[in-house]
């Protein structure tokens, strides 16, 4: 039944343009054999009654407007799931190429996927411990959660993620199944080698599974990348009751490759040249994390991007932070300080974490600690930049013990060593312990049951003596 | 009517194109292909006609046959619409989550209102009545909190009620009133009617405003209220609270009815505001907050042609219940992603794009959209308003993009949100030093006369303090505190009183979370009577070191947690104690 039309009347970058084309469907996939042997997947992008604008994943060159045929298959992109993908590793577009052989498909399933019910979900109550305090005691992480890690280039995304995918998984509740999916799009070899050493060292690689597209992949194949690993992350989740861990990087990639194939088509750009649909696209991918109700799997994702020049209002991280739950963002100056994870906990946030914390999850006091944290911290970078003018012997008693607290919290608190997995009764009193170093009197955001039980000031402090 | 019926030519995303295909309206609505996907005509020319689809367009092949309906997208208006949830074209998700499970599937053909539940009704008219657009002409007990009342379509005048059927229990669409028309054709009236969504519904007279909607949120009640009928825009970059604040108005405002909007947004917060709604009480009735609500929830991957229209059809819901004589909140969250979808389907039919890729009509659609708000006298000679509180999420939270800009000049409150206040953890995170209210002024009588008279100068004199902190502070942020003479000291220091003690209100504490204006003003006066009786004591040469080391002012910022809502007798306590801290300041320091 299928017919096979030979040649293209035009190639444009990642674009071809098919002529002549009856009963093509809008998003169908297409198969070209260029010089009769090659074999290449495309996706009709536009569609007219006699042509049609497809978009070949793994590249045009090589293709002439003579030397392909190509054949319609009908249906859209869709990728072979079965609980067997665990442990294997695929490239961009689902094949395999781990040498094992294809999968044996229980079904075959849309990559598109489709929007979630709102009226289905579950709200995402139930919180990760990390082992990091500044993640677990101030954006806390919870199942069903998008959380990005907002990072720049050299900064260590990788070793975070990496440990939090161990820590995470061999957490109190490791008797749950849990699994990984890693999804790279245009990543570099040695950091894709990284994680796969990572995952294998720790153990976890039999419940891994990788789709890599790396940095000299091909440029659209990235497009697709993250919804094949979502759509076997749904499957796993939602079919298997699997809890599943997504972690995508690098989202810039995926974005500048969608900015490429936009300038093809001759769109219309909106910011910095990126397509007008660069939110709707992101959020088909981000949304695709959550819970259903009354099932037991989840999706929680961890989306990892590399702001451009270290700006985060830069249109990648400023959609990425309106559809996401929170972020997390990495500080290049703490990271030269020394300091791992290098979090700058002020601009990071989870907007889960209200409902995952406290009395029956965590701990009672866990709110009213990473409130007075968060406003006390944002105090001390006032009182340094006063001091960077006026000098530090010149602050008030209390100004002074701002700063003592501001680095304390820094080394303390967000810095830890790299084998280090904290509980979150650690992290919390790690907490009650620098607030001691301020008086009572700045602790604001604490009510004042809470600061009897727990607050321990340091007896020595002259500003407490005169009370 | 034939029906019209056209080929696909094209197919560009959510955009669909027809060839050579005549007699299709502009805004008419249409069914594209064999699923019968939703669409809705765009733009006519000689020989191209373009359809933005509803639904996702995957898997259309050109060829396949577009049929139109001959009439305007619109939605259907009648009992059953609150405590729901629907997709941006009135379509219950939940009825949709039975027919296609945990997924959105395409193509689902659901009824907007259940129709064979039976209402119980009472009808309002007889024979021989005249009716016109806006008469009620039967009542049924929508939830436990609104009484719906079924109106004449407004296109209807001068007709006469031909016969009515008994009280008893009629599904929406079951005739309950035959009237004939002045030109003598005979209509059949039901409890439900059906509206254009891109149609103000009309009204008998616009009202200037003259009331409050009494959110329960001080820095806004107080510092910059908004009016029934009002508009208001909320900008703010990701994570400074946009969300948090809708949600705090839509639960404690003084509202019969809220609309809640989920624009390209979350469906984790749609899912949220599901499950809290159900739970939690409405302040003012005391019934479930879900009886007064409806939620339209188009989330950020649902397809981006139903987002351009969700903001339509909760509009148009939203004067429905204006028509019954009810005030409507409206929450849209967030208006920046509806000025998107707007751009993407400009983007697809490449138009001329004007600022930052938007299409040149973005100000005048955003205008349109906000005029719709206003405390109307209804047809029906009952007073109601719609108010709009529309939530903008600025790219890079930088206040000068068109979105914010358009939003600007048509909202009457702008309370822009800070990302330094949001990082300090400073909730609500509004800026009191950008944002601002025009109706302060309009609004005064009604604080003078419901709260107190002295309400308004008490506000005065708080943005007084907080705009010379704000110039203090420059001084400050080169030198340092130290230097600052005790009087100015003092200033900032009761500044910090109304910033961390008045200001910031806790979403999450029980008493604090929502505040009658009766206790925010007690706040005002309690707070500035600690100003003034201080200001004495420096003024008597006592230093602002001995003041300090009392706990006075620690003890006022926490009023708000120590006061219950209901004990305002509490604030003379407080009195007492500032003129016994007054007394040892003077007996302590000679």
């Amino acid at each position: 039944m299928s017919i096979e039309y030979l040649g293209l009347s035009q190639i444009n970058g990642p674009l071809v343009v098919l002529e002549g084309v009856r009963g093509a469907a809008y998003d169908e996939i297409v198969e070209f054999t260029i010089d009769g042997n090659e074999k290449r997947l495309g996706r009709i992008i536009e569609d007219y009654e006699d042509k049609a604008v497809i978009q070949v994943f793994e590249g045009t060159d090589g293709m002439s407007l003579t030397n392909t045929h190509t054949v319609l298959t009908g249906r859209p992109m869709e990728l072979a799931v079965s609980p067997e993908i665990l442990g294997r590793t695929f490239d961009g577009i689902g094949r395999p190429i781990d040498g094992l052989g294809p999968v044996r498909a229980e079904a075959r399933v849309n990559v598109n996927g489709l929007p979630l019910n709102p009226c289905r979900r579950e709200y995402p109550r139930n919180y990760i411990n990390t082992g990091f305090s500044a993640i677990d005691g101030l954006t806390t992480l919870i199942r069903g959660q998008k959380l990005p890690i907002f990072s720049g280039n050299g900064l260590p995304h990788n070793e975070l993620a990496a440990q939090l995918v161990q820590q995470a998984s061999l957490g109190s509740d490791s008797d749950e199944k849990f699994a990984v999916i890693f999804a790279a799009m245009g990543v570099k070899h040695d950091d894709a080698e990284y994680f796969r050493r990572t995952f294998e060292e720790s153990g976890v690689s039999d419940h891994v599974t990788m789709f890599l597209n790396l940095a000299n992949d091909p440029v659209v194949e990235r497009l697709i990348t993250p919804k094949v690993a979502l759509t076997a992350a749904e499957f796993l989740a939602f079919e298997k009751g699997m809890h599943i861990l997504v972690i995508m990087t690098d989202i810039t990639s995926y974005c500048e490759a969608m900015r490429e194939v936009s300038s093809s088509k001759g769109e219309i750009p909106s910011r910095k040249g990126y397509p007008g649909y660069l939110y709707s696209d992101l959020a088909s991918l981000y949304e695709r994390a959550g819970l259903v109700a009354g099932q037991k799997g989840s999706v929680t994702q961890i989306p990892i991007l590399t702001m451009p020049n270290d700006d985060i209002t830069h249109p990648i991280p400023d959609l990425t932070g309106y559809i996401t739950e929170g972020q997390i963002v990495l500080d290049r100056a703490l990271q030269s300080k020394g300091i791992y994870p290098p979090i700058s906990v002020l601009p990071s946030l989870s907007r889960l974490m209200k409902d995952g914390i406290g009395e029956g999850y965590t701990r009672e006091d866990h709110q009213a600690v990473a409130n007075q944290l968060f406003s006390s911290y944002a105090k001390v970078a006032d009182i340094r930049s006063l001091a960077s003018v006026i000098g530090e012997d010149e602050l008030s008693e209390t100004d002074k013990k701002y700063l003592a607290f501001g680095n304390a919290f820094e080394q303390k608190f967000v810095g830890q060593t790299e084998a280090e997995n904290r509980s979150v009764t650690e992290t919390l009193d790690i907490g009650w312990k620098l607030l001691g170093i301020l008086p009572k009197s700045e602790l604001d955001r604490i009510d004042s049951k809470m600061l009897e039980k727990y607050y321990k000031g340091s007896r020595k402090s002259p500003g407490d003596a005169k009370r | 009517m034939a029906e019209k019926t056209g080929v696909i030519y094209g197919i560009n995303g959510p955009v669909i194109y027809m060839k050579d295909a005549v007699g299709f309206k502009m805004a008419e609505m249409v069914y594209v292909g064999h699923e019968k996907l939703v669409g809705e005509v765009i733009s006519v020319s000689g020989n191209m006609t373009s359809v933005q689809v509803y639904e996702e367009t995957g898997g259309l092949v050109p060829g396949e046959t577009v049929v139109g309906t001959g009439a305007p997208l619109a939605i259907t208006l009648g009992p059953g619409i609150l405590n729901g949830i629907f997709d941006g074209i009135e379509r219950p998700l939940d009825e949709i989550a039975k027919r296609s499970g945990k997924f959105i599937a395409r193509g689902v053909s659901v009824n907007s209102l259940d129709v064979e539940r039976k209402w119980d009704t009472k009808i309002k008219v007889k024979a021989g009545d005249h009716i016109s657009g806006g008469t009620v002409i039967a009542e049924t007990q929508e939830t436990a909190s609104i009484l719906h009342r079924s109106m004449v379509p407004p296109d209807i005048s001068d007709a006469v009620v031909l016969s009515v059927v008994p009280d008893g229990s009629y599904t929406v669409n079951d005739t309950i009133v035959r009237a004939e028309l002045p030109d003598g054709s005979v209509r059949e009236l039901a409890l439900a009617q059906k509206w254009p969504i891109r149609v103000p519904r009309p009204t008998a007279k616009r009202l200037p405003a003259s009331e409050p909607l009494v959110t329960g949120q001080r820095i806004l009640d107080t510092l910059f209220p908004i009016a029934r009928g009002g508009t208001a825009a909320i900008p703010g970059g990701f994570g400074t609270g946009k969300t948090m604040t809708q949600h705090s108005i839509a639960k404690f405002s003084n509202a019969n009815v809220i609309i809640y909007i989920g624009c390209g947004e979350r469906g984790n917060e749609m899912t949220e505001v599901l499950e809290d709604f159900s739970k939690l009480e409405d302040p003012q009735t005391g019934n479930k907050l879900m009886a007064r609500t409806a939620l339209i929830a188009n989330t950020s991957n649902m397809p981006v042609a139903a987002r351009e229209a969700s903001i339509y059809t909760g509009i148009t819901l939203a004067e429905y219940y204006r028509d019954m004589g009810y005030d409507v909140a409206i929450m849209a969250d967030s208006t920046s992603r509806w000025a998107e979808a707007l751009r993407e389907l400009s983007g697809r039919m490449e138009e001329m794009p004007a600022e930052e890729g938007f299409p040149a009509y973005l100000a005048s659609r955003l205008a349109a959209f906000y005029e719709r708000a206003g405390q109307m006298k209804t047809l029906g000679g009952e007073v109601g308003s719609v108010s709009i509180i529309g939530a903008v999420s600025p790219q890079g939270g930088d206040f000068s993009e068109p979105v914010t800009m358009n939003t600007k000049r048509f909202v009457r409150c702008f309370w822009g949100l800070d990302k330094a206040l949001a990082y300090a953890r400073h909730y609500p995170a509004i800026n009191w030093m950008e944002s601002y209210s025009e109706y302060v002024r309009d609004l005064g009588p009604w604080y003078r006369d419901h709260v107190d008279r002295r309400f308004m100068e008490d506000r005065a004199e708080i943005t007084a303090i907080l705009s010379t902190e704000d110039k203090l502070m420059e001084t400050v942020r080169l030198i340092g505190s130290d230097v600052l003479p005790d009087d100015q000291k003092l200033l900032l220091e009761i500044a910090r009183v109304i910033r961390q003690g008045f200001l910031q209100q806790n979403a999450f504490h029980e008493e604090d979370r929502n505040v009658p204006l009766k206790k925010q003003f007690l706040m005002m006066e309690t707070i500035l009577y600690l100003y003034s009786r201080s200001k004495e004591l420096i003024a008597a040469g006592h230093p602002m070191s001995v003041l300090m080391r009392e706990s006075i002012f620690e003890k006022i910022i926490a009023i708000k947690y120590d006061v219950p809502n209901a004990k305002p007798e509490l604030f003379d306590e407080y009195r007492k104690e500032i003129d016994a801290f007054c007394a040892r300041v003077v007996e302590r320091n000679g």
